[in-house]
């Protein structure tokens, strides 16, 4: 693999790993299973484009995208907290209209960005080649969305969020309303999957209808991957995982790309995700009577066992 | 004060599986009153406490807390009010979070949570005071994940976090039903010594007889939605379980088959 595919590699890499964050947040956080993303992802990609293209800052156009990803994951959860949807149900309703919604956003089904001013662009008076300028600042952008989704769900708030999606019954019985932290949960989970969607444009010089088919499942992937890697205890584990997971992810399919002994073309690629999640769904019940026959279980005992 | 009028609640109402869970409820708790609630399987009794809490919407009649009319609060909203402990020890914390965290939660009940840090030094401090006073150890174990906590200890910490903010009052819903005898005496004792300290007014369902005639000052027997005896004073402390058993046998006109109202 040459530098620059290693680097554009990273690159989408960094850029999925917000799309991870999002998913644990939905998947894990809030016991949400939320295909949404598949729509949020293209909408923040349409949203920032067609603004870029009409002559907007590129910061605003993506802050605006983030604002519609919120917006799809409220409608989301809305339709399940209040309608009394089922949530993959009510996801899967979002998501199917998204594709819509994004065409009428567009006017086409996609927008060219090449030649456009984009976030990226003041990375190019840093003397540097863009391609490893563009990685380089997504890792500080990656470094910035995980510190503060570590305090944010390490807060008052983020800690009332965590309970709604562990124990629901028990979190009313402490005052909370479950209610609101999933309309909020959902929203800031699509709005990071938004901004991905609006970088991943930026980043590929395009915004494309079709380029959110999947991204539920390379998100999944990321999280399931990374949590099989790096034990997610504490929250800090936890998001480090995300990010581990989707680099790894992206790593392992330029890589099965790449081998061409294998003979697997880019066209295989959602088969060998699809292959690749279900591995790691099935992975941790491989390995507990594995791990149990090796480790002693290792439970506190303490008084009144 | 919990101030109960006529409530009504019928689950499936209009179905084949209609059935009434509460027919005509009225009941009057004064301020720090401990009321225990008896009652065999379907009688309503988790019914009766979940109106209280919030979890069930009446068909008719009236919650009142403190004066204010709670029928149509939500749970959360009633939580400022009234706290819970569940029968099962695994609902009343979250398993994977630690024991601070969970503690961190009950912290917030009853004001708005806010984006700061959840388990601060000060609420360090608040926990470690709390739980030393259960005597077992887990002062020492806040970062622990609950899940590592036997069922007797995630019940100890339940009730810890149901009191740990001020309240008025303190619903338990059958909750050392699960626990062993030696562990569920000291849930009880626990309980007492809680509700004796801060005055709590307490409802406290429960299927041993003589749980329901050694703890508290009250003892309320429902029967089918009902109720039908209603005790307290003189008149209680005189009653034995077999007494309480023949009322019981006399409510159902038939012979009472149903072993764990016996047992305990």
């Amino acid at each position: 693999m040459s530098l620059i595919a290693l680097l554009g590699t990273l690159e989408t890499g960094l850029i999925f790993a917000l799309v991870a964050l999002g998913v644990y947040l939905s998947f894990r956080i809030l016991q949400f299973p939320d295909l949404t993303v598949d729509g949020s992802f293209p909408l923040g990609a349409a949203v920032s484009a067609i603004l870029i293209v009409n002559g907007f800052n590129p910061f605003l156009a993506t802050l605006v995208a983030c604002v519609a990803g919120a917006g799809a994951g409220l409608i989301t959860a809305w339709l399940n907290v209040r309608l009394k949807i089922l949530h993959l149900l009510a996801s899967i309703l979002t998501m199917i209209a998204l594709y819509s919604i994004n065409l009428r956003i567009m006017g086409r089904p996609n927008v060219a960005l090449l030649g456009e001013q984009t976030v990226f662009t003041p990375l190019e008076a840093l003397g540097v080649p863009t391609y490893m300028a563009i990685p380089a600042a997504l890792f500080v952008l990656i470094v910035i969305a995980k510190v503060g989704m570590d305090r944010f769900l390490n807060s008052e708030i983020g800690l009332a969020m965590r309970a709604t999606g562990a124990n629901a019954r028990m979190a009313r019985a402490q005052g909370i309303n479950t209610n609101f932290y999933i309309l909020l949960g959902m929203a800031l989970s699509n709005a990071l999957v938004a901004l991905a969607g609006a970088l991943f444009a930026q980043s590929q010089g395009a915004a494309d209808v079709t380029m959110g088919v999947g991204v539920i499942v390379v998100g999944l992937a990321a999280v399931i991957g990374g949590e099989a890697v790096i034990l997610p205890r504490t929250v800090f584990l936890a998001t480090l995982a995300c990010i581990a997971g989707s680099l790894m992810y992206r790593f392992a399919v330029a890589m099965a790309l790449n081998a061409d002994f294998i003979g697997l073309k880019a066209q295989d690629l959602n088969l060998i995700t699809a292959l690749v999640v279900a591995a790691a769904m099935v992975l941790p019940s491989v390995r507990a009577p594995v791990k149990r026959a090796l480790v002693k279980d290792k439970r506190v005992v303490g008084p009144l066992k | 004060m919990i101030e109960v009028q006529d409530l009504r609640i019928t689950f499936g109402a209009g179905t084949p599986m209609e059935t009434p869970a509460l027919r005509g409820i009225s009941l009057d708790i004064p301020e720090g009153q401990f009321v225990t609630v008896i009652g065999s399987n379907g009688a309503g009794k988790t019914t009766l406490l979940n109106a209280l809490s919030g979890e069930a919407v009446p068909d008719s009649g009236r919650v009142l807390i403190d004066d204010a009319d709670v029928t149509n609060w939500p749970t959360h909203q009633r939580a400022q009010l009234a706290a819970r402990v569940f029968q099962d020890p695994m609902a009343g914390s979250c398993a994977n979070l630690s024991i601070i965290e969970n503690l961190g939660l009950a912290n917030a009940r009853g004001r708005k949570r806010t984006i700061g840090p959840a388990t601060g030094k000060a609420l360090r401090e608040k926990a470690k005071r709390r739980l030393a006073r259960l005597e077992l150890g887990l002062e020492d174990r806040l970062d622990d994940p609950m899940e590592l906590l036997s069922g007797g200890q995630r019940q100890a910490v339940s009730l810890l976090m149901a009191t740990f903010n001020p309240m008025k009052i303190l619903l338990l819903d059958e909750h050392t039903a699960a626990l062993d005898p030696k562990i569920a005496a000291f849930v009880i004792e626990l309980t007492r010594t809680i509700v004796e300290e801060r005055k709590l007014t307490t409802m406290m369902v429960t299927h041993s007889m003589r749980q329901a005639l050694d703890v508290g000052e009250r003892t309320v027997m429902l029967h089918e939605g009902q109720i039908v005896l209603d005790v307290s004073g003189d008149e209680r402390s005189g009653l034995k379980v077999e007494d309480l058993l023949h009322m019981f046998e006399k409510v159902r006109g038939e012979e009472l088959d149903d072993d764990t109202l016996l047992l305990g």
